[in-house]
């Protein structure tokens, strides 16, 4: 009797559970819909959840940039209305957020998710819908904006360079303005990030005549990499390039200085973020370079202005998150407005014909592939602070 | 040589805090026969609560070393209390079953106050450097082998020299002839749990003030590594846990500095399958017939 009872009650719950589990799935967060006379743009991005901080920095961006235009009387007299759903940093999550943007609330095109993998779940939905998506973050090579026989996706855009870009520009830099000849690289075997970029990175260093000395591996997770340095510092050479996060990345740099190993590192937008500081501590990071999107020493008056906003905004500087989002909600209200109208196929061939952008993360034109031309900033660091900022252009 | 002689610290001093996390796996295992997959968890509850000290109280490293290992001990015997008594009669896959559950309920409470990102310790200890011809040593790396030694030592007087240690012992050997004579069961092994959380988070400390990065899913590959170590030096001896981990230690720094650093944790766990296959007592585990 007494299991019986136990038995409909935790139905019950169940029941409940769903219930109330779909009332909160509605929960789009569109707060500021004045009538119907605006243009809806959705946002798919990670608010919560294990890359929460990504999502959170990218919307911050996203938001100021929408803000501004509003307050400037909008797209064409018509106000951005942003529908925000949160993904949970989970790719199934993000396919339904955005079926639900095209289907349920119409919106003309969807900005986000924010990593390379949440992205790539949903392009079929955005390619079904004829909606064009917009990522700032998705540096993946293969599947983001192109499939892997390399043709392009008819409503999938990025503003961000992609990996390869990210590991060849690394290489040239090591040869021609560190006079490398000789490269270790110590690469995050856990991540298509991280293998991305060492290929990249020793196929161009070995074009250029370099030689890669040893090339070893580690996990996401990995604390000690005592063993691993210890093995290569006998052997010769001028350059450490590590394709990876800062979790580990930091933990590297601060176990390679502690064993006297004093060459430069180098490193990818993986390295961007205050807490590589905490973890390396400032003597360690000294003679360190990475590849990044944006440069906060950078002395163009449009990135000049956009740091004073945002500390005025938020009251914190920004990162190369916050800027790339600013730039994709710009870009973004830039193409509505060259196409004049709100038809997602006329917005999809404006943000194609995208030529000379000028955002914070650089000037940029839409490639066939739908992916920005746009340079890179090679940061130096010096007792763990931005010291230099070197742009290179692609080629 | 030099690199060889630099290696042997490194692995000595990774070996330590494998040792030192393996020794809570094996006294659990010797009284109460369960494999403790939460122990990891202990250990990474031990960093954070290191962490919390230090940086909130600015308490310097002996006090925040024995905070977080009382700590830990209040949290073994928790878990004990309310995970593992009540199924004490139950079969041991359920236990097993269970000690996964704490672990994951462990992990997320974590993850759920604290974040998933990484924190970094403030600076405990100096980081100064001693160097013997080419060989470089840390004043950390000494502090860790130190505090292992110490504790170990104060382990082994413990279980050997005292009363509540022949307790143990007895419960350990024949737990329903040790009631009969008198001795108190569930006390002893709270007891235990205690004494191996608190060793754990003694661990977690150490790691935290030399790695300098903690985060909620640091006790997962360092708890199947000490338990490797467990099983190595025959699991239920309290010897055969330090010197397992010191060779698990040692094995790992040579496969990824003469080997492949891709190939290390795999080397661990064929380790693992090799003692299973050849010796599964352990170095110097008791050859034991299962009683049925």
């Amino acid at each position: 009797m007494k299991k019986k009872m136990f038995l409909s009650l935790l139905s019950l719950v169940l029941i409940m559970g769903l219930l109330v589990g779909c009332g909160n799935g509605g929960g789009a967060d569109n707060s500021n819909n004045k009538g119907e006379d605006g243009i809806k743009v959705g946002i798919n991005y990670e608010l919560t959840g294990g890359v929460a901080s990504y999502g959170q920095s990218s919307v911050d961006g996203i938001m100021m940039a929408f803000d501004e235009i509003n307050a400037a009387g909008g797209i064409n007299g018509k106000q951005i209305i942003p529908v925000k759903i949160d993904n949970k940093s989970e790719s199934a999550e993000a396919t339904s957020v955005a079926t639900k943007l095209m289907t349920q609330e119409g919106v003309v095109l969807a900005l986000g998710p924010a990593t390379s993998g949440n992205f790539m779940a949903i392009v079929p939905v955005a390619q079904q819908n004829k909606t064009p998506i917009l990522s700032s973050s998705s540096t993946a090579d293969v599947g983001v904006t192109t499939d892997k026989e390399g043709k392009v996706y008819d409503y999938a855009f990025r503003l961000c360079f992609n990996d390869s870009f990210q590991g060849v520009t690394m290489a040239n830099f090591a040869l021609n303005n560190l006079d490398a000849k000789k490269a270790v690289i110590i690469k995050d075997t856990s991540s298509d990030y991280g293998k991305g970029l060492a290929e990249n990175f020793k196929a161009t260093f070995e074009n250029a005549g370099g030689q890669i000395v040893a090339e070893e591996g580690y996990v996401k997770n990995d604390k000690d990499f005592n063993a691993v340095l210890t093995g290569i510092k006998g052997k010769d050479f001028d350059v450490i390039f590590i394709p990876g996060y800062y979790e580990e990345a930091g933990l590297i740099i601060k176990q390679a200085r502690d064993l006297e190993m004093d060459v430069p590192i180098l490193g990818a937008d993986g390295f961007d973020a205050p807490e590589l500081l905490d973890l390396a501590g400032e003597e360690a990071l000294n003679n360190v370079y990475y590849s990044n999107h944006y440069s906060s020493l950078d002395e163009d008056p449009l990135v000049k202005d956009f740091i004073a906003k945002y500390n005025e905004k938020y009251n914190t500087e920004p990162n190369a998150f916050n800027a790339l989002g600013y730039d994709l909600g710009r870009w973004a209200a830039d193409a509505i407005k060259r196409a004049g109208s709100e038809d997602t196929a006329a917005i999809t061939k404006a943000l194609a014909e995208t030529k000379g952008f000028e955002g914070v993360t650089g000037t940029f034109d839409m490639d066939e592939n739908h992916n920005p031309v746009k340079s890179i900033v090679v940061i130096g660091l010096e007792n763990g602070v931005q010291a230099t900022s070197v742009k290179v252009d692609p080629k | 040589m030099d690199q060889l002689l630099q290696q042997i610290v490194n692995g000595i001093s990774l070996g330590s805090i494998y040792a030192l996390i393996a020794l809570g796996y094996t006294m659990v295992y010797g009284i109460i026969k369960l494999i403790n997959f939460a122990h990891g968890d202990v250990y990474m509850v031990g960093a954070y609560v290191g962490f919390f000290v230090t940086t909130y109280t600015g308490l310097g490293f002996i006090p925040a070393l024995i905070i977080s290992m009382a700590a830990c001990a209040v949290l073994g015997m928790t878990i004990e209390k309310v995970a593992y008594k009540p199924l004490r009669n139950s079969s041991r896959i359920a236990v097993l079953i269970t000690a996964i559950g704490v672990s994951l309920l462990l992990e997320y409470i974590m993850m759920y106050f604290v974040g998933a990102k990484v924190k970094s310790y403030p600076n405990l200890l100096s980081g100064n450097v001693f160097k013997i011809g080419k060989i470089i040593i840390k004043t950390q790396q000494i502090y860790i082998v130190l505090t292992a030694l110490v504790l170990m030592v104060i382990l082994q007087y413990v279980v050997n020299k005292t009363k509540v240690g022949k307790a143990m012992r007895a419960v350990s050997a024949d737990k329903d002839a040790a009631q009969l004579m008198g001795i108190k069961v569930d006390s002893t092994i709270s007891f235990t749990f205690a004494i191996g959380s608190a060793l754990a988070g003694a661990g977690g400390v150490l790691v935290g003030v030399y790695y300098n990065s903690i985060d909620p899913l640091m006790g997962m590959m360092p708890g199947l590594k000490a338990f490797v170590a467990a099983v190595f030096g025959g699991i239920g001896s309290i010897p055969g846990a330090m010197i397992g981990g010191l060779s698990i230690g040692m094995l790992e720094t040579l496969v990824s500095g003469y080997g492949n650093s891709m190939y290390r944790d795999a080397a661990v766990f064929a380790f693992l399958i090799l003692i299973l296959i050849l010796k599964p007592s352990g170095l110097l585990g008791k050859n034991t017939k299962e009683k049925v």
